[in-house]
């Protein structure tokens, strides 16, 4: 029994390794984006400022995590794939305000908070992907509804981010009544059950069982990419909507500075590298997202997509509806 | 009272485990109390009631299932003479090493309209379109019920073929010299026997359902789970979130009381165990039959889905991603060790507590300790943080007027976090394993050792411990397999760089691309398979 305990007090002493603290070289990263993606430019980074990154990829709850773990929060970078975490993060005054001159002239105004805390890095297009066999066509998202569509459309859960900011632009547009009767519209004109993420509705297209599809625009490029998904891809048109009137619904990916940040010097070059030329070039040819820096070329892929007018409505707008947004969504039972 | 009335240092530790384990839990209610508003009034209106529904639903099919599956099956192990059972015996345990949500994405990649099943058909019948036949929808209730009853019948199959093998022969024997018939002995006797092991195993079984959340999600299938993680992650609303799992809480509650109701008042042990060859003999059509069933099982529940790995791996090998796949699974193997370990001696404290001092009160520690398995592993990891948080900041605080180097967060920034959850999760397996083990142990020899003036501990070390070893080892074994497939308490726990094979696999499933992590999913499988192997030659 003894041995026992001392061997469980030996082996409670090994777990207790690794604490991360404040030091010059070392920057600590919570990440809502995937390692396939960030790593690369991380690895950069590192080859270029000598900061070596640790990174959590701690999709779900970071906000929480942060308020709990408080002024002893190792964290110093947060990464966001939408602007409503990086708004969740700021109310909840979990971020700190980084004046860089750097971040100011590489990042257009409307994709910065005012008060510093948050900046955007790439911009993405909400799409709406048609069968190939549809033809080419203008297509708006209020379409979605049409009884045209009956049983041919396809998406994600309803509740996933990405809708979740569509269903709250399409409230700052049209109001709350409006937009649930577009979304039991929608819902009435759905093949299946939401269900899958983006790619898997394209592939469903691909299959036959539905003609048309929500999706981010990078997902395409991805598909394109990929020689398992490229027929996926094949399969459809990439459409931008609302061209005649108020333009695509465009989210951001961004990041923010934790406010208890130890590393505050790291944690700023990062996010100047990140807005640097050659970052945002990576974001475009690695991710195909449509990098902020003004000048960065889009992928040669992406580039022939076309040039599209994108909503202005303003980011914050989006991030205010939200909540409003999750309830209509189940007052449509949408997911069920 | 053989050994004096009480053991107040056994007593007092075990009281102290027992609330460690259970203060996330605590914690969870207790911010929970007073959120039933405006937010849960509005679910109630709308999604709610569906979720509910779907969670009794899938949790019934699943129960339902995995009976159909594992006690049949352990009845053909244990009692029959049927051909090749020494593979069988194990190969039925293989599905443990499945983690559910891979069998369902891979499933899913054979069964969908593009698949090859359905590639096939439409080559064979000439079929065009989706209208022109029907086919089963795997991403239906219904096909996570089964899903979910292939990889975890081995429950079921496991613990009821044990409790048929350390039956007492005499009482067969006696049976059948009284004119009932081999299968008359089997309904009459045998499985009444055997039926709190079996409800032991049900009850995991319904545990695990209702917290899954990986294979509901790709499912498509709401659940109750389901609500907490909208709740919380969608709303923002923590404690309305809480509240939801509180009901969920409820429905283990009723389970486990349910489950220790039915089997009150039984103690079935045997000094003679049945170690006869004395084993029904099976016509032709009973072994074909038999076999038939037995082998179906193992096919789906691992052959199938492990060749479609297999062959994924094969067609899109990532060779250079075996390094850090070594790191990441060892890893893997260290924090689960670590957590079925803890698990074990802690069930073997707590059950033994109960067995040498049978009071009621003294069976309380085991039983709450038990009460994390169902609670899902993400609310499960947020009341982690809530508990450890601020004994954490307490240490930084103190740390800091003492003028020493702050700790950092060394509780709830570590995997000391995700090992203690692990145990919060899964020391429900060990305790029903350990407890139905020690029930086993015919209380005649806890005496013994007293009359001839051997201690406490004596006793439990040369008594009681070589007995129950198949138990430790089984505990042991479920303990860590289900540790090394746990996932959503680890991707909100983790700290810095760090990762399981879990989670290295989920990141990729949730991005429809298993394919670059199939070598990665075939290492989850393969380290599953380690315990199993070790516990089929330990039997033998």
């Amino acid at each position: 029994m003894i041995k026992k305990i001392i061997g469980l007090t030996a082996f409670a002493a090994t777990l207790v390794a690794p604490v991360f603290s404040a030091s010059a070289d070392e920057v600590n990263v919570y990440s809502y984006r995937q390692p396939f993606l960030v790593e690369p430019l991380f690895n950069e980074f590192t080859k270029e400022s000598g900061i070596k990154v640790n990174v959590v990829f701690a999709k779900k709850g970071m906000a929480e995590r942060l308020a709990r773990e408080g002024e002893h929060s190792p964290a110093d970078v947060l990464l966001t794939t939408d602007i409503s975490r990086l708004i969740e993060l700021q109310e909840k005054g979990l971020l700190q305000a980084v004046n860089s001159d750097v971040l100011e002239t590489a990042i257009p105004s409307q994709f910065q908070a005012d008060d510093n805390t948050w900046f955007g890095l790439t911009t993405r297009v909400r799409n709406i992907y048609t069968a190939k066999r549809l033809g080419d066509m203008a297509i708006n998202y209020e379409d979605l509804a049409d009884e045209k569509y009956r049983g041919k459309i396809c998406t994600r859960s309803g509740k996933h981010p990405y809708n979740v900011a569509l269903v709250s632009s399409m409230i700052a547009q049209h109001g709350e009544a409006k937009t649930l009767a577009w979304l039991e519209g929608v819902k009435k004109n759905l093949a299946r059950k939401p269900q899958g993420n983006d790619r898997g509705q394209v592939q469903a297209i691909h299959q036959g069982l539905c003609d048309v599809s929500l999706g981010n625009s990078y997902y395409f490029g991805k598909m394109l990419n990929d020689d398992k998904q490229k027929v996926w891809a094949d399969a459809v048109n990439i459409n931008f909507p609302n061209q005649a009137n108020r333009g695509a619904h465009v989210n951001i990916s961004g990041v923010g500075v934790a406010k208890y940040a130890p590393n505050k010097v790291a944690a700023k070059a990062l996010l100047e590298f990140l807005a640097s030329d050659k970052a945002q070039q990576m974001y475009a040819e690695t991710n195909m997202e449509y990098p902020v820096r003004a000048g960065v070329k889009k992928s040669e892929l992406v580039a022939s997509w076309g040039e599209f007018k994108s909503d202005d409505l303003p980011l914050e707008t989006i991030a205010k509806h939200r909540k409003a947004a999750l309830k209509l969504l189940d007052q449509a039972k949408f997911d069920l | 009272m053989i050994f004096g009335q009480r053991n107040t240092p056994w007593l007092t530790s075990s009281w102290l485990i027992a609330l460690a384990l259970l203060a996330p839990v605590l914690v969870m209610l207790f911010t929970s109390i007073g959120n039933f508003g405006e937010l849960f009034a509005h679910l109630w209106q709308t999604v709610l009631p569906t979720y509910i529904s779907n969670t009794l639903l899938l949790t019934l099919y699943v129960s339902l299932l995995v009976l159909v599956f594992g006690v049949p099956s352990a009845f053909f192990i244990s009692q029959t003479q049927l051909i090749g059972t020494n593979w069988l015996r194990w190969a039925l345990l293989l599905p443990l090493a499945m983690p559910a949500y891979l069998v369902a994405y891979l499933y899913t990649d054979l069964f969908d309209y593009a698949g090859p099943v359905q590639r096939l058909l439409r080559a064979w019948f000439g079929w065009q379109s989706p209208t022109d036949y029907w086919f089963f929808d795997l991403r239906t209730l219904e096909g996570a019920a089964v899903v979910l009853a292939l990889v975890l019948y081995p429950y079921v199959y496991m613990l009821t073929r044990t409790a048929l093998e350390q039956q007492d022969t005499s009482l067969l024997r006696a049976g059948r010299t009284l004119g009932l018939s081999a299968r008359q002995t089997l309904t009459k006797i045998a499985l009444p026997l055997a039926r709190p092991a079996i409800m032991v195993a049900v009850t995991l079984v319904m545990m695990e359902t209702i917290a899954d959340f990986a294979t509901v999600q790709y499912f498509a299938v709401n659940t109750l789970t389901t609500a907490i993680y909208d709740t919380w992650l969608g709303y923002g609303d923590m404690a309305a979130a809480n509240a939801l799992a509180s009901v969920l809480l409820l429905f283990v509650l009723f389970t486990v009381v349910a489950e220790q109701k039915s089997r009150a008042g039984q103690r079935h042990q045997s000094n003679r165990p049945n170690m006869s060859s004395d084993k029904i003999s099976l016509s032709f059509s009973q072994q074909v039959m038999g076999l038939v069933f037995c082998w179906s099982l193992v096919l789906l529940g691992f052959a199938l889905p492990f060749a479609l790995l297999v062959s994924m791996a094969i067609e899109y090998a990532q060779l250079e991603q075996l390094g850090k796949l070594a790191e990441i699974g060892w890893e893997t193997l260290k924090i689960s060790a670590y957590a079925a370990t803890a698990a074990v001696l802690i069930s073997l404290s707590l059950a033994l507590l109960h067995r040498f001092y049978p009071k009621k009160l003294n069976h309380l520690p085991l039983q709450i300790s038990g009460f994390g398995y169902a609670v899902p592993g993400t609310v499960l990891a947020m009341a982690l943080m809530a508990t450890f948080g601020p004994i954490d900041h307490w240490l930084n605080d103190t740390a800091t007027w003492l003028n020493w180097s702050k700790p950092g967060l060394m509780l709830s920034g570590t995997t000391f976090a995700i090992i203690f959850a692990f145990v919060v999760r899964f020391a429900a397996i060990a305790n029903g394993t350990i407890s139905a083990g020690i029930g086993k142990i015919p209380h005649s020899i806890d005496k013994a050792p007293a009359s001839l003036g051997v201690g406490l501990l004596a006793t439990i070390k040369r008594v009681h411990l070589p007995m129950l070893k198949s138990s430790i080892l089984v505990a042991w074994l479920l303990v860590f397999v289900e540790a090394m497939k746990e996932l959503p308490a680890v991707l909100l726990l983790r700290p810095f760089n760090f990762e399981t094979l879990s989670t290295f696999i989920y990141q990729l499933i949730s991005d429809e691309q298993l394919e670059q992590g199939a070598i990665g999913a075939i290492f989850i499988v393969l380290f599953g398979l380690i315990p199993i192997i070790w516990l089929n030659k330990n039997k033998q």
